[in-house]
């Protein structure tokens, strides 16, 4: 393949693509080079980091100093026993290094085995050897606490949650929108008055009155409970009322001249041409429900309506903490939001910018 | 109707969860025919506003005046009509203070401890929050390779749920955890981080701007890409340098956004609650113990549970937010009116 003729840049020049300057490297364009890599690792590093600890064994998490990748140790099959033996690699006293399987280990020395050489048995004192380990993954993390203790449970309840909520979030804000946007009636202004001003009332200061009401609803410790308390959100109302605006009165027009009714408009004519906007807020509904947790925390007390969130944090705060389950089940609950995130980063980031609200 | 083979993952996907949608619509239409003769098009309005009115007022407005109500009751029964009425006792309970600079001498010291830990809290998240997310704005409206990625990069953790963002960083942060094998490796001794009061804030701190600072450094990218290029081309034209075109243009013109995005760091700062209390439980004893914890602890997990105090408490928090709230809407208003 012939050479490509072309001055090659500098990886200065790569990262930073300075501004013209004849060519000078200004200290922003080092500083800039410098922030982002930091960047890459602060941000990303925690993340890789968990990944690769919810795939170690307990032996494996409570090692200090830690080793980077999960690392398990080898087994070899040896003549003449009828389970697999752990493989070490034995400093002898002849001071040759070999790797050898241990058949059983008295005190402090240990009983080991050429698996080549089954027959004879060497002594070797336990300081005097080091396990030999590759590379494995401690799937049972994943597959223990989804099996054994409630994380199905919590991670169905959770995606019932996120479904269900997203849905009714989805009907009724986007009928509040439809009224609001197509309509002029005596009143408009008063009710969107009235929507910025819910805005401004988070959560977290009804917390006890609204634990009332769920309670007088007979909600507690049922999904309901966290599904509809936030379903009406102001800033859904808003978004989708914004975008409503934009759809011609034509159509409607002409529409109620082909005689459809109110219903029919709403639903075949408006909701079909507002879905960008509706996609938005579907987006941003999944991930408010699945990471909301000081609410689930309150309304929800028993193990079997415990959403992901809460779960995870009843496990952490357990006294003998299982951070190999722990771990694993963290990497579980992040995984939908990075799909999300990974196939609608445009939808997140430009509504986010346009819309100001998270 | 295009050939089902054809279709994309995309469309197909859409097509399922259409289909249930259409049937639930198809379904409504004629009860709501109904409506509509009944109330008559100029009726309406009111009638697709009635579900999210009804959601509105039974879980936000009318909890907000049984609040206030709350607030002015005693006792440790829920129901309302169960409550002795004692005025406001419960607030001169919990503003008794013989010097409010010292949550020490108050009676009850836990929530002017937990006032005093947000105020703390929320000065130097705020300040580093604002002054990183400018930074990072700025570094990534350069003309930079692989700009998408390292936005991308900034922004991932805002989607994070704060367990597991908590969860990601107590495990680096553990007795045996890797930051402290990296100090061991640098020749410091090990730090037990949680038990420190001190360090214990600095990560509530730490995380919590790492979480949510890809958010504000977007509303700040949305701000700067706003600038006109032009302004930038004169002044390179004239020969200016960044430092003089940073303090003269960028930062004038970015200032109201930068206010913007202090009130919203604020708002959200006042409220901390999740992320902090997976990392440290509040401790060590009550040194990471922020307000919303105080109503938390007070109203739902202590054994006789004071939903009055609980109540009082949400309306001093309810009171701050709303000055707050005042604010971000005038400074909102001046920004967008130019």
């Amino acid at each position: 393949m012939a050479e490509t003729l072309y001055e090659r840049p500098s990886v200065a020049e790569v990262v930073t693509a300075k501004r013209g300057r004849g060519g000078r490297l200004h200290w922003t364009d080092i500083f800039t080079y410098v922030y982002l890599t930091l960047g890459v690792l602060l941000m990303f590093g925690p993340v890789v980091w968990l990944v690769l600890s919810s795939f170690k064994t307990p032996a494996g998490l409570i090692e200090f100093p830690p080793t980077l990748l999960p690392l398990g140790q080898i087994s070899v099959d040896v003549e003449g026993y009828d389970k697999p033996l752990p493989l070490f690699r034995a400093t002898l006293e002849d001071g040759s290094v070999r790797d050898l399987a241990q058949v059983r280990r008295i005190g402090i020395v240990s009983q080991m085995v050429d698996p080549a050489d089954p027959e004879t048995t060497i002594k070797v004192p336990i300081g005097q050897r080091e396990p030999v380990r590759e590379f494995r993954l401690a799937w049972e993390n994943y597959k223990d606490p989804l099996e054994r203790f409630n994380f199905m449970r919590y991670l169905m309840n959770s995606v019932i949650v996120t479904t269900a909520a997203t849905l009714v979030t989805l009907l009724i804000n986007s009928m509040a929108a439809y009224g609001l946007s197509i309509y002029e009636f005596r009143g408009r202004g008063a009710i969107m008055l009235f929507v910025i001003g819910t805005l401004m009332i988070p959560i977290t200061v009804i917390l006890v009155p609204v634990y009332l009401v769920v309670t007088k609803l007979g909600m507690v410790n049922t999904l309901w409970a966290v599904i509809l308390p936030g379903a009406a959100t102001p800033t859904g109302v808003f978004l989708l009322r914004q975008y409503m605006l934009t759809i011609p009165k034509d159509l409607i027009e002409a529409a109620r001249m082909d005689k459809a009714s109110e219903w029919a408009i709403y639903w075949k004519v408006v909701l079909p041409l507002a879905m960008p906007a509706i996609a938005v807020l579907a987006i941003f509904s999944i991930m408010w429900r699945w990471n909301e947790f000081l609410w689930p925390l309150i309304v929800l007390n028993r193990s079997e309506v415990y959403t992901l969130q809460v779960g995870l944090n009843a496990f952490q705060g357990e006294l003998d903490v299982q951070w190999h389950y722990i771990l694993a089940m963290t990497v579980v609950t992040l995984i939908p939001v990075v799909l999300v995130f990974a196939f609608l980063q445009k939808f997140i980031t430009t509504g986010i910018a346009s819309s100001g609200m998270k | 109707m295009a050939d089902p083979a054809t279709l994309t993952m995309s469309e197909r996907l859409t097509a399922l969860v259409a289909l249930p949608a259409r049937m639930v619509f198809q379904v409504l239409e004629y009860p709501l025919m109904l409506i509509q003769r009944l109330v008559g098009i100029r009726g309406m309005p009111w009638v697709f506003l009635l579900p999210n009115l009804a959601f509105f007022g039974i879980f936000v407005v009318i909890p907000l005046f049984i609040n206030f109500a709350f607030s002015l009751t005693g006792g440790t029964q829920l129901f309302l009509a169960d409550r002795v009425y004692t005025g406001t006792e419960q607030y001169a309970y919990l503003f008794d203070c013989g010097n409010y600079l010292d949550p020490t001498t108050c009676r009850e010291d836990r929530f002017w401890k937990g006032i005093f830990n947000t105020s703390v809290f929320i000065f130097f998240q705020v300040s580093f929050l604002v002054l990183f997310s400018l930074i990072t704005a700025l570094i990534l409206n350069q003309k930079i390779r692989a700009r998408g990625f390292f936005r991308a990069v900034y922004f991932f953790p805002v989607l994070l749920s704060p367990v597991v963002v908590a969860l990601i960083w107590k495990w680096i942060l553990l007795r045996d955890g890797v930051l402290n094998a990296f100090l061991v490796w640098l020749g410091f001794d090990k730090i037990l981080f949680f038990v420190s009061p001190e360090w214990a804030m600095f990560w509530a701190i730490f995380v919590s701007i790492w979480a949510h600072m890809g958010f504000y450094t977007l509303i700040l990218l949305a701000g700067l890409q706003a600038i006109a290029p032009d302004l930038y081309e004169a002044a390179e034209m004239d020969g200016t340098s960044r430092e003089r075109v940073f303090w003269r243009i960028t930062l004038p013109l970015l200032w109201p956004n930068m206010l913007v995005v202090i009130v919203l760091a604020l708002i959200k700062g006042v409220q901390i609650f999740d992320e902090v209390f997976v990392l440290t439980g509040g401790g060590p004893g009550t040194a990471t113990q922020f307000i919303v914890q105080y109503i938390y602890n007070t109203g739902f997990t202590q054994q006789v549970q004071n939903f009055g105090l609980a109540a009082a408490a949400s309306v001093v928090l309810g009171v701050v937010l709303f000055v707050l709230t005042m604010i971000q809407l005038a400074v909102t208003r001046r920004r967008d009116n130019g």
